[in-house]
């Protein structure tokens, strides 16, 4: 909403500059967002009055004027303009002045036009920033000659009017009363404490009877409660004065003619959108609020043919429909150069009617836009009386002075409890009972019996909350003092809060940055990562509205995220990167049912030091740290319970188990997969189920008394088939050693020379200990002993040294 | 036999002197005072001597013997010594040389300024809730007393799933969820992602973060929820961070507020970082509208209360003059390892 100053001071003297008006109307609730001093942008145009014109004495397309600027001398001036003559006033552009002229602009400078000093230039009405609509007399092309009052010398701002502030407002939805003039200087008078005077419209009329030439019915008094149709003889289209036409410019609306600008500036004073039919194309003079037929046709002012639906509304004449209720009128409803008689519009359309049906029409207009917020539902009559007072003042006209109210509504304004007691307990504050009145009486909130009364304009006023807001917004939300909650509270993180605060300071201390990527992905990512066809993965939750297809369904995998980051880095040439991130997966469930989202740690890594055994190696410290034991290794076989193992390396990735429970994924990326990502260095990734995490931590640390009795020590070299995996051989020698194992561990593997190809050299350190007494040589041997006989049942064998 | 120890006393006295390392110094006193010793040989004479000659030589035996032996002792020292000094000054490093440490991480900015704001409000002794970001659109919009073709829908752009599931748009779904299952006193925040249908741009991302916080007891009041913001606001920015309050409308609270932070820049002058404002907007607030504590089986005749909600990537934009939100996601590690 674009409000005039100018317009603004009809209603309400406030007394202050533009900017202290814009930053209290902001305070009090109105927030301004800009305003703009039309005049600043005519700094340095003067009136000018041509005395003299004669043809240049070098060329015969110049002619040199002298110019009466108001000053003891007239001031010389070459011009091309063939339109000025002696005694025409004309806007000067004086030295030093910057002209803009579609893209270009310049400085008027003192120079040489052709040999002869020029001092200025005259403008047209482009120069000036204005249109034929803001002066309709001018020539567009050429010098505007003026023909209003002012005298030369004077600043062109003022000579032209040009000289209103304009402030644009956003206004909350819950406001359409101050989507107008009157509202803003109703805000105005109560931020301010000025007194607000509106007149009420008044219109004389002819004595003609309205009734015998026009009827009114509303077939669906639901939808539409209230009609009023005046009826206007005779119309003489042309201009508007100056003065609406810089009001209607300053709120942002282009000037038409007299009686369509009528409309525009009735809305804008009121809030009330207005409409004007020709009476010629109102078939038998009959006007009918009806729904739409299915299938009825319109074909709309902007020249578009529309299909209408059984449950939109529409105003019809005897035939046909000629406007959408509150959204537009028909083509041959507006006025033309013909027209003679026009019949006015003021009605209230319930709003969600009017909402849908511009949503489904696709024209949001400015009328829609307002009706869908709600009116005032006892405007109707006063707006129209407005308009026809404006045609008779503009002589654009002759009103009949009989009007059509067809009037079904029952607006009942609600009655709210006032209680200044407990205003001031909800609000903390300690405001007087009196001054809250005059508050809420500033804003045509009548207080009487210990109740609230809402205006009719005030649809958003229902509860004692909103009363509290009134009287907060005008007593200055800043003067509220500011206090501490009162009460003690006990407030602790839930230990899955604080399960997943370890896992990322873990990852941050072993070396990784935190990233954060979208939900959604594509489902194209799914073929990136080679996912199977009938992937349970690839049934997502799909956004209908998506941005774009890159962004249109919820990750079911968090894979493909990391690894779109992982490539980012590549490309733009990080040597390195560790990242992780604890997002969510979005799981569908049922049909209408909401899916489920259960968080994921997802960790990739390329470049340094990056290695299966290295990410392995971050995997078993944070595991460690969350309290996590006794993991398993498994390979991505066909058993593997994660699809995305398609985007690993089958040698090179591993499932871990704890227990009987998968709890994530982890390896290399598949070099197909690496290349469909442009990444040109092996690259790692795992994916660990948080939830699955916590279910199997324990987060207790218990105590371990420290050994009383030394520990036996012994170290083997083994040697055997390449294929005998390591953790089975530790497995083996674990179970061979028996209780008194302390740690079995792994500390070379050799293959190469003296040793036979496809076999390795593995050696491992082997820890027993008892803690009731001391092992001696002969247990620890004896141990030693099952331990070889039980690798050689493997196949391995000690290794001769 | 006395020119005889004077003179092994005088031999002894330079050779100690003259001797460089441990070694030599070693095998001088096996010389001299081993068992084979030159000392030694000559005490072995003494039963030679006459009963008369006997204890004065003795006695000067001993005392040729002692001295020696303190002159070996001191000379140890003094060379174990200068090795030691030796080995340091070998030992000696570049200390300008790089340390090397481990390599460290850290956290998105985005996270560590949210577990920064939660701190502050579990010091104010607030929970934290979760919530789901794939909503029934009663949590998001209806409950929150915005019902279907309610015009303020428009303002928050919405990725739809079905007619009835969307992704939620704002946090605030969370309060009913926490309504609905905690009784009053209620103190909570929830941090979370929301998504609006708006294109990428330097200010703009379909996807933010949101940090929610409801508060619902008996006797809350408007200045309650000003002086918990006034505190997080100076824990965030400093003791000399000033606030103000405009009111507004968000249909789930009533009064309504939009909360401004005076510039850093120009402290309220204004200028171009606060677009001459002298104040940026940073969050929605405002008292729980009844008709929500209502809807949520809360009786808003005895309780009352507030929420708010604030924009993580504004503040986080703020606080490390970060100028293009599009920073945040693409996760860049030289941008990343900024925030060590």
């Amino acid at each position: 909403m674009n409000l005039s100053l100018r317009w603004l001071a009809d209603y309400v003297q406030t007394g202050v500059s533009p900017k202290e008006f814009c930053a209290e109307m902001t305070l009090s609730g109105s927030k301004v967002e800009a305003y703009e001093e039309e005049a600043k942008r005519l700094e340095g145009f003067v009136v000018g009055k041509i005395l003299e014109k004669k043809q240049h004495e070098n060329a015969d397309a110049l002619f040199v004027c002298q110019v009466d600027m108001g000053e003891a001398e007239p001031v010389q001036i070459v011009t091309n303009a063939k339109n000025v003559q002696p005694g025409d006033l004309v806007i000067v552009a004086t030295p030093g002045t910057t002209v803009h002229e579609g893209n270009e602009s310049m400085t008027i400078k003192v120079a040489k036009v052709r040999g002869v000093e020029s001092r200025g230039m005259f403008c047209g009405l482009e120069t000036l920033g204005l249109t034929q609509n803001d002066f309709p007399y001018a020539d567009p092309v050429s010098v505007f000659v003026l023909q209003e009052d002012c005298k030369p010398g004077q600043d062109a701002a003022s000579a032209l009017g040009v000289d209103d502030v304009s402030v644009e407002f956003e206004i909350t939805s819950n406001r359409p009363d101050c989507l107008s003039v009157i509202g803003l200087a109703r805000e105005a008078s109560a931020t301010f404490n000025v007194p607000l005077n509106v007149p009420t419209p008044k219109f004389n009329g002819s004595d003609e009877d309205i009734t015998k030439t026009l009827s009114v019915e509303i077939q669906n008094t639901e939808k539409c409660t209230r009609y009023v149709a005046g009826l206007v003889r005779n119309v003489k289209v042309g201009p508007s004065p100056r003065w609406m036409r810089e009001r209607l410019r300053a709120s942002g609306v282009r000037p038409i003619n007299n009686l369509v600008d009528i409309t525009n500036y009735v809305m804008l004073e009121y809030g009330q959108p207005m409409h004007a039919f020709d009476l010629r194309f109102v078939k038998d003079g009959k006007i009918c609020v009806r729904n739409a037929k299915a299938g009825e046709k319109i074909t709309t002012l902007d020249g578009v043919e529309r299909e209408l639906a059984d449950d939109m509304l529409i105003i019809a004449d005897a035939e046909k429909p000629i406007a959408v209720a509150g959204v537009m009128g028909g083509e041959y409803s507006g006025i033309m150069d013909d027209t003679v008689d026009v019949v006015f519009e003021s009605a209230y359309f319930e709003p969600v009617q009017v909402r849908l049906t511009a949503k489904r029409l696709g024209m949001r207009t400015d009328a829609s836009a307002r009706y869908e917020k709600g009116l005032d539902e006892t405007s109707m009559p006063i707006t129209l009386a407005r308009a026809l007072q404006l045609v008779e003042e503009l002589g654009a006209g002759e009103p009949v002075g009989t009007t059509i109210d067809c009037n079904h509504a029952d607006p009942k304004p609600n009655h709210i409890p006032f209680d200044p007691a407990w205003i001031n307990a909800f609000l903390g504050t300690d405001i007087p009972a009196e001054d809250m009145v005059k508050y809420l009486n500033s804003l045509d909130i009548k207080v009487e019996n210990g109740e609230c009364i809402s205006p009719s304009f005030r649809i958003d006023l229902a509860r004692p909350a909103d009363i509290a807001e009134e009287v907060a917004r005008i007593y200055g939300y800043n003067n509220i003092p500011s206090t501490v909650v009162k009460g003690v509270a006990n407030a602790q993180l839930t230990p899955e809060q604080k399960f997943n605060r370890t896992i990322e300071q873990t990852m941050a201390g072993l070396g990784f940055y935190g990233i954060l990527t979208y939900s959604f992905i594509s489902p194209k990512y799914f073929d990136k990562i080679g996912l199977p066809a009938d992937s349970k993965l690839r049934k997502t939750v799909t956004i209908t509205n998506p941005l774009g297809e890159d962004t249109s369904v919820m990750q079911t995998t968090t894979i493909p995220g990391m690894l779109e980051i992982l490539a980012n880095n590549y490309n733009k040439r990080n040597a390195q990167a560790n990242l992780f991130e604890i997002g969510k997966e979005y799981l569908p469930t049922e049909p209408d049912k909401l899916p489920e989202e259960p968080h994921r740690l997802t960790v990739g890594m390329y470049g340094g030091e990056a290695d299966f055994f290295a990410l392995k190696g971050v995997l078993e410290a944070l595991l460690g740290k969350l309290g996590i034991s006794g993991m398993k290794y498994t390979r991505c076989d066909e058993n593997c319970p994660y699809d995305e193992k398609s985007a690993f390396h089958p040698g090179r990735s591993a499932v871990i188990y704890v227990g009987d429970k998968a709890v994530g994924i982890f390896g290399e990326i598949h070099p197909d997969v690496q290349k469909t990502y442009g990444i040109g260095v092996r690259t790692y990734v795992a994916k660990l189920d948080i939830p699955t995490l916590f279910a199997v931590a324990n987060t207790e640390v218990t105590y371990k008394p420290l050994p009383k009795f030394p520990a036996m020590t012994r170290d083997i070299a083994l040697v055997c088939a390449e294929e005998i995996a390591v953790g089975d051989l530790e497995e083996a020698i674990a179970e061979a050693v028996g209780r008194y194992l302390e740690k079995v561990e792994l500390f070379d593997i050799y293959r190469g020379e003296q040793i036979e190809a496809g076999k390795k050299s593995v050696a491992f350190n082997i820890v027993m200990r008892n803690y009731e007494e001391t092992m001696t040589t002969e247990q620890a041997d004896a141990a030693m002993k099952r331990v070889f006989k039980a690798l050689a049942k493997m196949g391995a064998e000690l290794r001769e040294s | 036999m006395k020119e005889q120890l004077k003179n092994i006393e005088e031999r002894a006295k330079d050779a100690i002197a003259s001797v460089a390392d441990l070694k030599s110094l070693e095998e001088l006193r096996v010389g001299l005072l081993g068992k084979k010793g030159e000392l030694t040989s000559i005490l072995k004479q003494m039963g030679k001597l006459s009963a008369e000659e006997r204890p004065a030589m003795g006695q000067l035996a001993n005392q040729v013997r002692s001295q020696l032996e303190t002159m070996i002792a001191d000379k140890t020292k003094a060379l174990q010594s200068a090795a030691q000094n030796a080995r340091l000054a070998a030992e000696t490093l570049d200390i300008t040389c790089p340390g090397t440490a481990p390599k460290t991480g850290t956290l998105h900015p985005l996270q560590i300024v949210e577990n920064e704001v939660r701190e502050i409000f579990l010091g104010m002794g607030f929970s934290v809730a979760d919530g789901p970001e794939v909503e029934y659109d009663y949590y998001n919009f209806e409950a929150l007393n915005l019902p279907p073709n309610h015009p303020a829908r428009d303002t928050q752009d919405t990725f739809y799933i079905t007619d009835n599931i969307l992704l939620r748009t704002q946090t605030s779904s969370v309060q009913v969820h926490v309504m609905e299952t905690q009784k009053p006193p209620i103190r909570v925040i929830s941090p979370g992602r929301v998504y609006r249908s708006d294109a990428v741009d330097a200010t703009h991302s379909p996807l933010f973060h949101q940090i929610e916080g409801l508060v619902i007891d008996k006797g809350i009041t408007m200045a309650d929820l000003k002086g918990t913001l006034e505190l997080l606001m100076q824990r965030l920015y400093g003791d000399d961070c000033k606030i103000r309050l405009r009111p507004h409308h968000f249909p789930f609270t009533e009064p309504s507020a939009e909360v401004d932070v005076m510039c850093f820049q120009c402290m309220g002058k204004g200028c171009r970082m606060c677009k001459n404002e002298g104040y940026i907007e940073l969050l929605g607030a405002g008292m729980v509208h009844p008709w929500v504590l209502e809807n949520s089986g809360i009786d808003s005749s005895v309780y009352s209360g507030f929420a708010f909600g604030l924009g993580l990537e504004r503040i986080v934009m703020r606080r490390y003059n970060i100028s293009d939100m599009r920073l945040l996601f693409e996760n860049d590690t030289r941008f990343l390892e900024q925030f060590k």
